[in-house]
């Protein structure tokens, strides 16, 4: 039951790109298409899940007891950045058709908020996530939800896009990342319903 | 460098090359932190002292860090800061800390500090990449703070938060689809002001040009006149 919850708030309510602003760059940069837009999803929640599995326990049994919390920035960014470049070797000698669909997404996760993010709230504060403590299972899951989030949402706003770009006659200011914003205010709208549940 | 330089810095950081609303960098950070004019002020000040220092310490060891190992050691330079920045604001502004939340250790992946690190601190003297992160935090403090009092006056009815004497409120624009809402209208208001300005730059220098020209044939005479006596 406390799994249900847990996904329904990490996808739905607690929406990482719509409600909680983790993740815009590539959900506004790589949303023009729909097979790119699945693509990145994929590759942003693979990365996280991933990320989430060395820096939790990182944290919690490395840094938390040697007294090193105040370095958790550093340690982050720079475990990530080398998860990220080992995966896309990885790839690149065994699974060389999936990094050929993937790989060119891959650098540009390492600076990506929603990597870092989730990183850092499962560390922090964790009464607004559903569950009474955090142990590694639960940081995973909510690691892989809200990727799942992610991925949904920048599904979403690249199949509205296509049809907006192509299609629809608006003056010369409002034309890419202007238009993409209001696009993503209404589908914040629709996602504020989830809320209410 | 002579002061035109520095002039043109200030311009394309503040105007031309506004971070948040020409390049549309640092989103996350934007979105979040306009709910009210002072977590503007407050992200921006932050993102501009990261800036300032991120940009002199990668201009003063361009000539050391190897071009192989750059992106690492910028990003390695750049957390240095935010930690820095995290545990005086912890110390000092509890509150602002608060507000900040996740996004404050989010400013180590915030584009616009490595991108600046990159394309413009890496190759040039200290003085300019100086001026250049001034400049750019400028760009982005003025755009947050600008965006913060909208929302804040629109959804919640106050001035840097100073309530009015009106009860008129918005909820929609202090939610996350105004904050996206908001964000795009200023953008394509923008650009619509700024392609006007540049039309008439544009206009300026053609009428500056007429002018340097010779205005009639005596005059072309006597400027070529001129230069053979010369």
């Amino acid at each position: 039951m406390e799994i249900f919850t847990l996904f329904i708030l990490a996808v739905f309510v607690n929406n990482f790109v719509v409600v909680q602003f983790l993740g815009i760059c590539p959900f506004l940069g790589v949303s023009k298409d729909t097979s790119s837009a699945f693509g990145m999803g994929v590759a942003v929640t693979v990365v996280m899940v991933l990320a989430t599995l060395v820096t939790y326990p990182l944290y919690t049994f490395v840094m938390v007891p040697l007294g090193f919390e105040f370095m958790e920035i550093i340690f982050f960014i720079f475990v990530i950045a080398a998860l990220v470049q080992m995966l896309e070797q990885i790839l690149k000698k065994f699974i060389p058709a999936l990094y050929n669909s993937l790989g060119i997404y891959l650098p540009l996760i390492t600076t990506n908020c929603a990597v870092l993010g989730v990183a850092e709230l499962v560390i922090g504060d964790v009464s607004a996530l559903g569950i009474a403590s955090m142990n590694l299972g639960y940081a995973l899951l909510y690691a892989l939800f809200s990727g799942i989030g992610f991925l949904i949402a920048i599904l979403l706003m690249s199949g509205l896009r296509e049809k907006v770009d192509r299609y629809a006659d608006m003056p010369k200011a409002l034309k890419g990342f202007p238009i993409s914003m209001v696009i993503a205010s209404f589908m914040a709208m629709a996602f504020y319903v989830f809320t209410l549940i | 460098m002579k002061k035109n330089d520095y002039k043109k810095i200030f311009f394309d950081g503040v105007v031309a090359n506004n971070p948040t609303w020409r390049l549309v960098l640092g989103t996350c950070a934007t979105l979040a932190l306009t709910t009210s004019a002072m977590n503007g002020i407050g992200m921006g000040l932050a993102v501009t002292v990261i800036l300032l220092c991120s940009n002199v310490l990668v201009s003063l060891l361009r000539k050391v860090i190897p071009n192989e190992v750059r992106i690492p050691a910028f990003v390695l330079i750049i957390a240095t800061f935010v930690t820095v920045v995290r545990m005086v604001l912890y110390a000092y502004l509890p509150d602002l800390y608060d507000s900040m939340g996740v996004f404050l250790p989010l400013i180590v992946v915030n584009c616009i500090i490595l991108g600046r690190a990159e394309s413009f601190a890496s190759k040039n003297t200290v003085l300019a990449a100086a001026a250049d992160g001034v400049a750019n935090g400028i760009g982005f403090t003025v755009a947050l703070t600008i965006m913060g009092i909208i929302r804040e006056f629109l959804g919640n009815a106050s001035f840097f938060g100073i309530a009015q004497p009106w009860d008129f409120k918005i909820g929609f624009f202090t939610s996350s689809a105004g904050a996206f809402f908001v964000y795009g209208i200023c953008i394509a208001l923008f650009n619509f002001i700024y392609s006007k300005i540049e039309i008439s730059l544009a206009h300026g220098k053609a009428r500056a040009r007429r002018q340097s020209l010779p205005k009639s044939l005596e005059e072309l005479k006597e400027t070529a006149q001129a230069q053979e006596e010369k």
